[in-house]
């Protein structure tokens, strides 16, 4: 890690690629993926880690980037709503929101399919109350939750690939 | 107004043993942060005094849990999902278990950590009432040593601790001894997952042929810190549960505690919820002897 005037190296692998950043240690995730890597699809709803719109895996685990300060990720692989889809195919999960109508103005959509992606990891085959407990830190406001819930159901019952 | 990041200066040692000159070089200068689910809130909120923060983040000596014959350890910096996931505190710590697992959703039980939430000292914190009623004691360190505190001790008032502007929490020590006692936790809030909890509650009682040989009854929202109902306890020890034992310990349990009124809730709500929840305790106590 080298400083400069406060900065310091941040080195991590971003969805599969390795990406090396200079920020600040304080600075937030959220803002290091979608200012400095263009990685807009996570977004910053209420920046207090209670709506999960900036949710993203890091190691394996979701987590909330606006809670992250950057330097905490050094090292880590982190995966954003872009590193689901393969070339010109959505991921399973991705798909099932569209078909089931689980994404309407989109703000939380890429969080709710990330962790969405952690529960299905977890607990390939989840009831509707697990569904809606691994779902309970995200925040949607136009779908009631139920076509969401509908497509991680869809989603599990097509087989996550991975 | 959100804070500047070129103000503030974080560092992330390796080891345990990097962090502790650090704090016992600039006392009360550095703030360490964990998982940052409240460190990160004030920081985003523009309301966060320190200008220095070191990262406790994964640090090994604090993120493993270490079972003994007669005790768990549970390292400071260990998450609500480790919490969860762990077989022998689901088994004989179910309080624990069940608080981590109604503490935010999937992503903040994924970084919040048990010693940041005892630290944090919020009165409506989750977890803490069933440390108070598991006996935990904290493991507390610094460049000076190591000392033993009883959690009941820590907290002087409120957002207030014993904790030394040197010294960490190094891990949560529970004794086990308490398999065979039948365990009641409720929270009350808006939702489980995320909402701060209006009154919650811990509770565990052992009996002995119809009687309550021991209980305990903890509680958090109702007092500037995490409480012990003692009046409650020494009411039930020794009874056999029936409804004029019930609807005492209703009374008491309301009575017993001076909760306030806020954003979140009332004064009044607040005694007669926890009041409810002791006697929903109690009632579910017979069912189960029953059972």
């Amino acid at each position: 890690m080298t400083a400069d005037h406060g900065r310091c190296e941040v080195a991590m692998t971003v969805n599969g690629k390795a990406a090396k950043v200079c920020a600040h240690p304080m600075e937030r995730l959220l803002d290091v993926l979608r200012r400095d890597l263009g990685l807009t699809g996570a977004k910053e709803g209420c920046g207090e880690g209670e709506c999960g719109a900036c949710a993203v895996l890091i190691d394996g685990e979701l987590a909330n980037s606006c809670l992250i300060p950057v330097l905490q990720a050094n090292g880590a692989s982190v995966v954003t709503i872009e590193g689901l889809a393969r070339e010109d195919r959505l991921a399973t999960l991705q798909q099932a929101f569209v078909d089931c109508g689980g994404a309407q103005c989109g703000i939380c959509t890429p969080g709710m399919i990330m962790a969405a992606t952690c529960l299905l990891r977890k607990h390939p085959q989840p009831a509707l109350d697990a569904i809606r407990e691994g779902l309970s830190g995200n925040l949607c406001r136009c779908t009631g939750y139920a076509q969401i819930c509908e497509a991680v159901a869809e989603a599990s019952a097509h087989g996550e690939e991975r | 107004m959100r804070s500047d990041p070129e103000d503030y200066e974080l560092v992330a040692p390796a080891t345990l043993s990097a962090v502790l000159p650090l704090l016992a070089a600039e006392p009360g200068e550095w703030l360490p942060i964990a998982g940052g689910t409240d460190v990160m809130v004030q920081y985003a909120a523009g309301k966060l005094p320190a200008r220095k923060l070191v990262s406790l983040w994964n640090l090994p000596e604090l993120r493993h849990i270490e079972v003994s014959h007669d005790a768990i350890h549970i390292g400071a910096a260990c998450t609500y999902t480790d919490l969860r996931e762990h077989a022998l505190i689901a088994q004989e710590f179910p309080l624990l278990a069940k608080a981590a697992s109604w503490t935010g959703g999937i992503a903040n039980q994924n970084r919040g950590t048990l010693g940041g939430n005892i630290v944090n000292a919020s009165p409506a914190a989750d977890s803490l009432p069933a440390l108070l009623v598991y006996e935990a004691e904290l493991i507390l360190v610094s460049l000076r040593g190591e000392r033993r505190l009883r959690y009941v001790d820590f907290h002087t008032g409120y957002k207030q601790t014993r904790l030394a502007p040197d010294e960490l929490i190094r891990a949560i020590s529970l004794p086990r001894q308490f398999a065979g006692y039948i365990s009641y936790a409720r929270k009350v809030g808006a939702r489980n997952a995320q909402a701060i909890a209006k009154v919650c509650v811990a509770a565990a009682a052992s009996l002995q042929r119809g009687l309550i040989a021991d209980v305990r009854v903890a509680a958090g929202s109702v007092a500037p810190v995490p409480l012990r109902l003692r009046e409650t306890e020494r009411l039930l020890r020794g009874r056999a549960v029936d409804a004029v034992l019930v609807e005492q310990a209703r009374r008491k349990a309301g009575e017993e505690v001076r909760p306030i009124d806020d954003i979140r809730s009332t004064a009044a709500y607040r005694s007669a919820v926890l009041g409810n929840l002791v006697a929903e305790f109690l009632i579910q106590l017979t069912a189960e002897q029953i059972a």
